[in-house]
């Protein structure tokens, strides 16, 4: 299979990049608005050419829990699901990021609390950023602002899952899960036939048997542990930083914004310009680690930044956090499965300028 | 005088029993009379007698036996609470050709992984389910179990288990027997040596059946937990003869077709 160039939702895309990036496993269960993965893999049924397995599991915990098996095995494993699939999830999370596993996660955000909406959100910033599960752990979370980009994040974040042995989770969101876009999918990869020295893949003579766990009951050893982690989150912070900057050489404002925000925000600052508001944007596309050096030198020179995102105001306090009080900061955003518009946003600038 | 060594001791023409080759010398962490370690030291034996070591991954439950890993010489995943047949199922799935068997407790296998369990075989995963039996919630302390049997005390059944206020115990082999997926579903124990005997060999089978992916092999061990019966080892064993063995039955309830 070439470089090929389709059209297709955000979530088909997820699922054929998976196939693409020589992915071992999928493990899911239906949910609103990301079932299409599911489908998808079903239908492309690729265990009868890559030998990829795909199950439909009896539960998000199930699936969730077959990742951290398969992830156990050093297998290139994923799962998929929306917002309360994901909160059922959280165990596993906790276990694959506490035993120290690479795997794939795809959250295609709707509106919450609770059943909440099946239109999309990111009110979800906060469970994927700052743990979401149990104990002191991050994942690295990806945020695709396009279809093209759900595509390229599947590699990517196989890529970092097994770089740091660290779940990785792409944010996304109802809308860019939904909407179609021409996307260009890269060639078959063949599925890795490497047997990593840690993965439980039966023991031969040769090695200590391995041991996949998250449990130690040496109060000591496992600060040692989280330290260890800490660690590795650090290195994340140091090394995978990914953001991308709209006009932000003159600018005095600035819109800080992920995902399917961001892509109204470039609309937003458009129209800004036009009206002589010298407005830039920066789009975080490492939602952890946060862009947070760049926004505190840019925080050196302009007048105010605002966070425009689908929720009451989350990954503001990550900007909060960044700038040190040195700008403004603010907050726009609409909830409930409610897009804002680019007019609206501008507004909110306006209103933001004026204090 | 010399030093005895070991060998002075044991002759080895004299050596009528010996522990398996792929059990550590790991201090065990059950309590005296358990049958956990007697179980470990057949399923041990089997891997061994069967050569399965470089084969094998054993998925570990949450409860008393959550530190087996530490007790039989292969690989192991140590799950969440209940969720071991799910990790068994992607491991199986991902790596056919490798032996998997989940090692599971009452409560993991039989309230919190209900759906784990019941989907699992339903799927008719390869995998072997071990499943430990004591009516007894041990590594917390003795709470009341989905196999607690009815009037059974226990510290979260003070005055005895009423049914109908708290249920019945759930014979979970007799359910799993009625999917289609499981191919071989036995009953044993090991608080006799004959007891010992027909479980390595019931072991035995669900290798065999493994090997020819029949389907889900189901093996339930009834057995005690002196500590949270409030019992000693040797009365336990004897309420264990008296009162579980007439609710839960030893024998095979199903039997794949030869």
């Amino acid at each position: 299979m070439e470089k090929e160039l389709r059209l297709m939702k955000g979530n088909e895309a997820v699922a054929e990049a998976a196939i693409r990036a020589g992915a071992d496993g999928y493990f899911g269960y239906p949910i609103t608005p990301q079932s299409e993965i599911l489908e998808y893999l079903m239908e492309a049924n690729p265990q009868a050419t890559t030998g990829m397995v795909v199950l439909q599991a009896e539960s998000e915990v199930a699936a969730i829990n077959m990742v951290y098996g398969g992830a156990s095995c050093g297998k290139k494993v994923m799962t998929s699901s929306s917002s309360p699939g994901i909160s059922l999830k959280q165990e596993g999370i906790t276990y694959i990021a506490g035993a120290e596993l690479p795997c794939l996660i795809v959250n295609v955000v709707r509106g919450g609390p609770g059943l909440g909406t099946i239109q999309p959100a990111q009110s979800d910033y906060f469970q994927a950023t700052k743990g979401g599960g149990h104990g002191d752990y991050h994942l690295l979370v990806l945020a695709p602002a396009s279809v093209q980009e759900m595509a390229d994040f599947v590699e990517l974040g196989f890529d970092l899952a097994f770089k740091y042995r660290n779940p990785v989770m792409i944010l996304s969101d109802g809308a860019i899960g939904q909407m179609m876009e021409k996307v260009w999918l890269k060639p078959q990869k063949k599925r890795s036939e490497e047997i990593l020295p840690w993965a439980t893949t039966g023991k031969p003579a040769t090695r200590e048997r391995n041991i996949i766990t998250s449990l130690d009951l040496d109060p000591g050893r496992q600060e040692h542990f989280n330290l260890k982690l800490i660690a590795k989150y650090r290195e994340m912070e140091e090394k995978e930083v990914r953001f991308e900057e709209f006009m932000t050489d003159d600018a005095e404002y600035i819109f800080v914004a992920y995902g399917t925000s961001a892509r109204l925000c470039q609309k937003a600052l458009q129209l800004a310009r036009a009206e002589g508001i010298k407005a830039g944007l920066l789009r975080p596309i490492t939602l952890f680690p946060f862009p947070k050096k760049r926004l505190n030198e840019l925080a050196a020179s302009v007048k105010g930044m605002l966070a425009v995102e689908m929720s009451a105001g989350q990954m503001v306090e990550d900007v909060m956090l960044s700038v040190c009080g040195k700008t403004r900061v603010s907050h726009y955003g609409r909830m409930g499965g409610m897009i804002p518009t680019p007019e609206e946003v501008l507004e909110n600038l306006k209103s933001f300028i004026k204090g | 005088m010399a030093e005895i060594t070991f060998n002075d001791i044991i002759k080895p023409e004299n050596l009528a029993y010996k522990k398996s080759r792929l059990m550590t010398d790991n201090i065990l962490s059950y309590c005296p009379g358990c049958g956990h370690g007697t179980a470990h030291q057949v399923l041990a034996e089997v891997l061994e007698e069967e050569n399965l070591q470089e084969r094998t991954i054993g998925i570990t439950p949450v409860g008393c036996s959550v530190l087996m890993y530490n007790y039989i010489d292969v690989d192991f995943q140590e799950a969440a609470h209940g969720r071991a047949p799910a990790l068994a199922t992607a491991v199986k799935r991902l790596m056919p050709d490798k032996f998997v068997f989940t090692y599971q407790g009452d409560g993991d296998l039989a309230a919190i992984g209900t759906a784990e369990t019941i989907h699992t075989c339903n799927r008719g995963e390869n995998i072997l389910m071990l499943f430990i039996n004591n009516g007894i919630y041990g590594m917390t302390g003795g709470q009341m179990a989905p196999t607690t049997l009815p009037g059974m005390k226990s510290s979260t059944s003070p005055y005895g288990r009423d049914v109908s206020m708290m249920g019945s115990p759930i014979k979970m082999a007799d359910i799993v027997a009625m999917l289609p997926g499981t191919c071989y579903v036995t009953r044993q124990s090991v608080n006799t040596a004959g007891g010992v005997r027909k479980l390595k060999r019931a072991l035995k089978k669900a290798v065999q059946y493994q090997n020819e992916k029949r389907g889900t092999c189901f093996i339930e061990v009834v057995s005690n937990c002196p500590s949270g019966w409030k019992m000693t080892p040797v009365e336990s064993n004897k309420w264990m003869e008296e009162h579980m063995f007439p609710f839960y039955p030893l024998g095979d309830i199903k039997v794949p077709a030869e």
